[in-house]
């Protein structure tokens, strides 16, 4: 039970040890630690509306979250997030214009299936890839992120495009496919209530099913799976378009509620955001809702510190590059020891130069 | 016509070669470094800083170094003192260095960036070599950095495979058991890897900066650090295979720029995206990770 309050208490320390940071960093360049932080808090939770568009800011990063969480369970190593999600806003908003003759709840729901297909293809041809051909997923997550950005610029340089053909975006999707927005002003929509309800669902699977527990059996130890007769390889495959789909209904659901078309570039990096978002919330999808408010409160409040104190908003990325430096850091000094941490470094300099003054010796 | 082609992909495969040089080092000792990226970028950010506030091309090229070498050590803390997740504390990096330099470039040089430009780095050119038609001025009128790049393929490839060095280089990133039972000191070894290739990487970065565009722009790597990643990939981790995918990889991006004056029907985004996709393709068809070091990836702990 304490190991367990310890591991959840580590990214409160993770997040209290970056802030100081960038406090001392914040100095350095002539802003105030405190204003800057008051002014985050303001515009991330200030007053009504700036809460409901920190949820949705939130809202990307809890599918690209999910995703990650599914992956990394297994130790697939998708840093594919974010190629999965453009690839599923392409397909969502490649159909979205032709779906005018259908009702709403049909349109709506065919977007975001297009959306999974699409995450689905892109994050399965990096697990049958792992699979199948023994490619590393890091790198190709990694490529596939790169091709799929190009994509989405072709389709709204070229056959998406609006029909002035003047500017780079694609023919705005049917009303029918539209997410409303509720108690407007604000931009509160269905999409949100689909996130919690797949975080839901991805706990179940992870925790309460048999593929789960093979999951994670195949992320603890990949010889131990494979002795007990896991199929590995196509739980490679499944997680890994599992994990694609989730991140591709994310880029629906932004197309959908949104941006209601596509633009050259439809994520300012949620993918890598969300792999900061899964650490913090231990790879648990239900802690990842609370961890994606929070990453996307600091998204949200960046614009109001820009405006008030002149730091530019990717001080949110220093952010989130601290948080997983110091969970990761802390998580291996849990496992190993402090004493291995601090003396296994020492033992191998002396031993080197041990080595080092043998071959003199000898020579 | 074909000269522009030429020096463009010059320009565009030399920060390739040099960043892909110290990735080859650093994966043959068995670390895969996805913040390749994010060193590249501190370097080229840092760099022009320093080169603009001294003036000096020497400290601009020195603070490109130190910037990249410093995420370097701090991953090399992460990945080889601390065994964590490589992929993890790489892919931290690169999100915390675009962070970083786009918060000190905002507060240092405020909004109107591009009026911050500085002399670049002057252009060598090599006697009667620089004459010759066509391919003179592009291959032998170049700014130091390019010499530098081309001449550390044949130092790499024989420090890899004909010193001791290279020798226990390839025995930590193949088989890190062994090399420590034969007292290499397997920690050692990657941490050297990491910091020759944050100088690597920080020269790479300065290139951008220094001597291509002049200034700095906020996420101005725009991912060549992850294409220095495959070009050590479809190089086949071997120095003369990177320096053949750099170039190629280069004169797949210069052939953008070509082929929008030409008028072509083939979007331009092909070309942006053919790095990846051959990667990819390569990877598939020429073996997977057949020619990786075995240890590639894997934390060494003593036990």
């Amino acid at each position: 039970m304490t190991a367990r309050i310890a591991a959840a208490a580590r990214p409160l320390a993770a997040l209290t040890i970056a802030t100081a940071i960038i406090s001392i960093v914040l100095i350095a360049l002539g802003a105030s630690p405190v204003a800057v932080f008051a002014d985050l808090w303001q515009g991330a939770f200030g007053n009504w509306l700036a809460f409901t568009d920190t949820l949705v800011k939130a809202t990307p990063l809890v599918f690209a979250g999910l995703a990650i969480a599914i992956a990394f369970q297994g130790a697939l190593w998708n840093i594919g997030a974010d190629g999965q999600l453009v690839v599923g806003a392409l397909a969502a908003g490649a159909i979205g214009p032709v779906l005018g003759g259908w009702s709403h709840p049909i349109a709506t729901f065919a977007m975001f299936a297009a959306g999974a297909a699409g995450g689905c293809l892109w994050g399965g041809l990096a697990g049958w890839l792992r699979a199948r051909r023994d490619v590393n997923e890091v790198i190709s997550t990694i490529m596939l992120n790169f091709v799929a950005a190009q994509v989405l610029s072709w389709a709204v340089h070229g056959p998406l495009m609006e029909p002035s053909r003047s500017f780079p975006k694609s023919v705005v999707i049917a009303p029918s496919a539209q997410l409303a927005f509720h108690l407007e002003p604000s931009r509160l929509n269905f999409g949100m209530i689909v996130a919690l309800v797949l975080a839901a669902g991805c706990h179940l699977v992870l925790f309460h099913s048999a593929a789960g527990f093979e999951l994670r059996a195949l992320g603890r130890n990949r010889r131990a799976s494979a002795f007990f007769g896991i199929p590995i390889r196509r739980l490679t495959v499944g997680a890994m378009a599992l994990s694609g789909a989730l991140a591709g209904v994310g880029g629906a659901v932004q197309v959908s509620a949104i941006t209601h078309r596509l633009y050259e570039t439809m994520s300012p990096g949620w993918g890598y955001e969300a792999i900061a978002v899964a650490l913090v919330a231990r790879l648990n999808p239900l802690a990842i809702v609370p961890a994606a408010i929070l990453f996307g409160a600091l998204d949200n409040g960046s614009q109001a510190m820009q405006r008030a104190d002149a730091i530019s908003p990717v001080l949110v990325n220093v952010i989130q590059g601290m948080v997983i430096i110091i969970l990761v850091g802390f998580d291996a000094v849990a496992a190993a020891g402090m004493r291995t941490v601090l003396f296994g470094v020492a033992g191998e300099a002396a031993k080197s130069s041990d080595a080092a003054a043998g071959e003199a010796g000898d020579a | 016509m074909l000269e522009a082609f030429l020096a463009s992909t010059i320009a565009m495969a030399t920060p390739i070669l040099l960043a892909a040089l110290g990735e080859l080092i650093v994966e043959r000792s068995g670390v895969l470094n996805i913040g390749i990226e994010g060193a590249m970028l501190a370097g080229a950010f840092f760099g022009l800083a320093a080169a603009y506030f001294s003036g000096s091309i020497a400290l601009g090229l020195l603070a490109a170094c130190a910037a990249a070498v410093a995420l370097n050590a701090l991953l090399a803390v992460l990945v080889v003192n601390l065994a964590v997740n490589q992929v993890v504390a790489g892919t931290a990096i690169d999100i915390l260095a675009l962070g970083l330099t786009g918060v000190f470039y905002r507060r240092i040089f405020g909004l109107t960036g591009s009026a911050y430009t500085i002399t670049p780095m002057r252009t060598i050119a090599l006697g009667p070599l620089a004459r010759i038609p066509l391919i003179g001025p592009a291959l032998f009128n170049q700014s130091a950095l390019v010499y530098v790049a081309i001449a550390l393929v044949p130092i790499v490839a024989m420090v890899i495979s004909r010193t001791r060095y290279g020798l226990e280089l390839r025995a930590a990133g193949e088989r890190p058991e062994a090399a420590d039972a034969l007292g290499l000191g397997v920690n050692r070894l990657r941490w050297q890897a990491l910091m020759i290739a944050g100088v690597l990487s920080g020269l790479a970065g300065a290139f951008l900066t220094m001597a291509y565009t002049n200034t700095f722009v906020e996420g101005i790597s725009a991912g060549r650090g992850y294409v220095a990643l495959s070009v050590v990939i479809v190089g086949r981790w071997n120095a003369w295979g990177v320096a053949a995918a750099s170039m190629l990889f280069g004169a797949a991006m210069a052939l953008q720029f070509g082929l929008q004056a030409f008028g072509t029907a083939i979007p331009y985004q092909f070309f942006l995206a053919l790095p990846y996709v051959l990667t990819v393709v390569v990877l598939a068809f020429m073996g997977g990770q057949a020619d990786a070091p075995s240890a590639l990836g894997e934390p060494y702990l003593r036990s």
